[in-house]
């Protein structure tokens, strides 16, 4: 027990409970603006791939941090505009397409990496996003260096929720793009484009799931390898199941997903880790994101064009 | 036009020669109209004559094959909705275009400033909304979420969108289908209040009652064409039905008929409450061949238990029902259907067709299991063709043809297919569940001839409907039901509306002589 209360009091704890659900954040809010748009993008976990070598390739090639950031957004949006222009216009299954959209991006930044490094064993290592303290704020106990001793990504990745929130609440932008998820007829009744506002959704989204990916390879890991997405992009689909396509409670969601794993790592690390084979640990945060995700969403008010091609003057 | 007529009252919209078509459908014909400053004109026509298409096409949904619009005189680009939002046209759709996850105000909102302004003006905004609900007699509170809203409510959002938009030009489809009459007589309170403000207004309905007292002029459109045009204090209902259907309407005719064997009788049944929707409660009830019995009450007071049980979705939990003298064993739709009991659905859209199935499909919902349609379980499609075809040409389903899916179907077509499908296995048991909700006076008396024959063939008829009018205009007897008791059976003009009325309310039911 004390052990236990030993890891939630520590600092390092905390730091690396917001370094896990940065990544998570910004695909989290990507998937949401689309969804809010009323288009589920299952391309999330490749396009999260993609960003992650494009961003980390940029930089590797020598372009600068901010530039590798620009680049990732840039891969997303991208596949954004092609997850689009099949689902929008085309009106294609959202399933398919999104799927078929995470084995291509994933298959295309492999691909890419192998044509660029042909001959390499060890995956380079590259200069990426060191720690950025926030003066004073940095000095406090346990917070100061949990949450203000974080590289500039994670800084983002929370202004983003502020962002999108205030944009989706507080804008005529969000307004048409809250209608659009919930009745494309209303929307175009009102002389405004569904097609319109659902691509530019869905490539804003695709892009932030980009610069997701790019978190890992740029202000986590500094390099790439494969596997290395390892399943997040799923996770962001639940997490905004779990936060009831609301940005603050996604954000929520996030962390608690990122106490889970931080947790279950030094759980490894203390007397239990001895008896209980490693697997049984990894698998705990998914169990705890499932069983928080079954009390949570209850009620959730899903948009309800969520997955609804829409076609004008359809009857 | 002369120029003193011109003055007089200035044109503000003009269509002409809209041209439609959807496949094969000509849905609108060279139609072409005229609407003046402070004008109520009624867009008369059956269900499927092609008023929602004109005005689609109008407010740019879609646009037309051929013709022209004009609105204040300046021409109208075609199948944009943006430009004639901006020309001042605005419309109330039958279906609403709501977002019920937004706010009354942000539904108004929504569209009305440029998508990359840096904010809402939700104060502003909602200072004006209010002021143009107290204007225009529009009831609504800007902060309620649209989706707990009441259909009255909503349709209100709708007026002060357009309103909102300072639209001169309102087209209202179908807007009093889904009211009360009370709310009717609100809207047309507040439609007056936008005539006498310079307004003009598109009225689209089929029940002339409402436009002969909301309009000025009457415009009739069959088989998307104009077939008429009148001033509404010139005419009256007959002519205007005339014009609509084509032929004067006429009452089927009912000959008396004397009642056979009884093929289904409950004693005492009784079934279990599902939710608000009461159940039945010791029901006594016989339906003999060659009858039609009438079941009078107010909406979701056992309607839909009774017709439940008929239709083998629901058992008794207690009493007995039996069919030809015996007690069936097992009840389930499917021993339903063997026992020979044809079911009109009350909802043709949820229950009573599958929309993306094609007519050919949708006719053999309930028999496709069957020879001719199924051989050793193989389908037989060119059976099934023919099959849809005949219902098509003897049911008068006006369709493309037999692999059209059924959604493109307007509500009468649709409804004449189930009715055909029903038929014409020529059942003993007629379950009519609300069997012209919806239709047009054409349709209405197609289905009601078509039961009369039905019943001239012997056939034991259940007609449910909350239509007063209806079920003593059909019915040989007539029960009224009351939160799931069913009244004595009362013979053919026995009672009076009014007294039935009584009935409807609970009254007679007081004396406990039929309590459970």
């Amino acid at each position: 027990m004390a052990e236990i209360l030993d890891i939630l009091l520590s600092a390092s704890f905390w730091a690396a409970v917001i370094r896990i659900a940065s990544p998570l954040i910004f695909a989290t809010m990507g998937e949401l603006i689309c969804e809010r748009a009323g288009v589920l993008n299952l391309g999330i976990e490749g396009i999260m791939v993609a960003g992650a070598f494009a961003g980390w390739m940029a930089v590797y090639s020598g372009l600068g941090l901010w530039t590798g950031v620009a680049v990732a957004m840039g891969a997303g949006m991208l596949f954004g505009l092609l997850h689009g222009t099949l689902t929008v216009p085309f009106g294609l299954s959202q399933h398919v397409v999104g799927l078929g959209i995470t084995l291509l991006a994933t298959a295309v930044a492999y691909f890419a990496y192998r044509l660029a490094l042909p001959r390499v064993t060890t995956p380079p290592r590259i200069e990426a996003f060191q720690p950025l303290p926030v003066p004073y704020l940095s000095d406090l106990p346990i917070v100061g260096p949990a949450l203000f001793t974080q590289t500039p990504l994670t800084y983002l990745a929370f202004a983003l929720v502020g962002v999108v929130s205030l944009v989706l609440y507080r804008t005529p932008l969000g307004l048409a793009v809250r209608a659009a998820g919930e009745n494309p007829a209303a929307v175009e009744s009102q002389g405004l484009s569904v097609t319109a506002i659902r691509m530019g959704a869905v490539m804003v989204g695709s892009g932030l799931m980009a610069v997701g990916g790019a978190f890992l390879t740029m202000s986590a890991f500094n390099s790439f390898f494969f596997e290395m997405v390892n399943g997040r992009g799923w996770i962001c689909i639940a997490l905004v199941v779990f936060g009831a396509w609301m940005p603050g409670k996604a954000l929520l969601g996030a962390v608690l997903f990122g106490i889970f794993d931080a947790f279950q790592i030094r759980l490894q690390q203390t007397a239990l880790g001895a008896d209980i084979p490693y697997q049984v640990f990894l698998m705990l945060p998914f169990l705890l994101s499932i069983l928080a995700l079954v009390v949570m969403s209850r009620r959730a008010a899903v948009p309800a064009a969520l997955m609804t091609p829409y076609s004008k003057g359809e009857r | 036009m002369t120029e003193a007529q011109e003055g007089a009252q200035a044109t503000v919209l003009r269509l002409d020669g809209i041209t439609k078509r959807f496949g094969q459908v000509l849905a609108n014909d060279s139609v072409s109209l005229a609407l003046k400053r402070g004008e109520v004109v009624a867009l008369l026509g059956e269900n499927g004559a092609g008023k929602t298409t004109l005005m689609h096409i109008l407010f740019g949904h879609y646009a037309a094959d051929a013709g022209r619009i004009e609105v204040f005189g300046e021409a109208l680009p075609p199948g944009n909705p943006r430009a004639a939002l901006d020309a001042g046209v605005g419309m109330v759709h039958q279906h609403f275009t709501l977002a019920e996850n937004l706010s009354v105000l942000d539904n108004i909102l929504l569209g009305t400033r440029p998508l990359w302004a840096p904010g809402l003006g939700r104060a502003a905004a909602r200072a004006r909304v209010v002021q143009l609900a107290r204007d225009f007699g529009l009831a609504v509170v800007p902060e309620h979420r649209v989706g707990n809203l009441s259909v009255g409510e909503k349709q209100r959002v709708e007026i002060l969108k357009a309103l909102y938009r300072d639209a001169r030009i309102l087209i209202l489809d179908e807007p009093t289908a889904v009211l009360t009459p009370q709310e009717t007589e609100d809207l047309f309170a507040t439609l007056r209040k936008m005539v006498a403000k310079g307004l003009s207004v598109v009225f689209i309905s089929h029940k002339l009652h409402e436009v002969l007292a909301i309009s000025n002029r009457v415009v009739v459109l069959r088989h998307g064409r104009l077939v008429g045009e009148v001033e509404t204090a010139r005419t009256d209902r007959a002519q205007l039905a005339g014009m609509m259907v084509g032929a004067e309407v006429r009452a089927p005719e009912r000959r008396d008929s004397a009642p056979g064997v009884a093929l289904l009788t409950l004693a005492a049944v009784s079934t279990a409450d599902r939710g608000s929707a009461p159940g039945l409660k010791g029901a006594d009830l016989e339906l003999r061949a060659g009858q039609i019995v009438g079941l009078a009450g107010v909406s979701g007071n056992g309607q839909g238990a009774l017709a439940s049980l008929l239709a083998g979705l629901e058992a008794p939990i207690a009493g007995e029902m039996r069919l030809a003298g015996a007690a069936p064993r097992r009840w389930s739709p499917r021993a339903a259907m063997r026992a020979g009991i044809a079911r009109i659905p009350e909802d043709r859209h949820a229950t009573g067709t599958i929309a993306d199935f094609t007519l050919t499909e949708n006719a053999i919902l309930e028999s496709y299991a069957r020879a001719p349609f199924s051989r050793r379980g193989w389908m037989d499609w060119r059976a099934a063709r023919d099959f849809a075809a005949r219902l098509i040409a003897r049911y008068d389903v006006r369709c493309p043809g037999p692999e059209t899916r059924i959604r493109l179907l307007s509500g009468g077509n649709m409804q004449k297919l189930i009715l055909g499908r029903a038929l014409e296995g020529a059942p003993r048991v007629i379950l009519a569940n609300q069997p012209v909700r919806g239709l047009d006076i054409g349709a209405i008396a197609f289905v009601h001839g078509q039961l009369l024959e039905a019943r001239a063939r012997g056939a034991a008829i259940l007609l449910i409907s909350e239509d007063l009018d209806e079920v003593m205009a059909l019915s040989d007897v007539i029960h009224v039901i009351y939160e799931g008791r069913l009244s004595p059976v009362f013979a053919r003009a026995e009672k009076s509306a009014a007294e039935l009325g009584e009935w409807m309310a609970g009254g007679g039911f007081a004396d406990g002589a039929h309590a459970a």
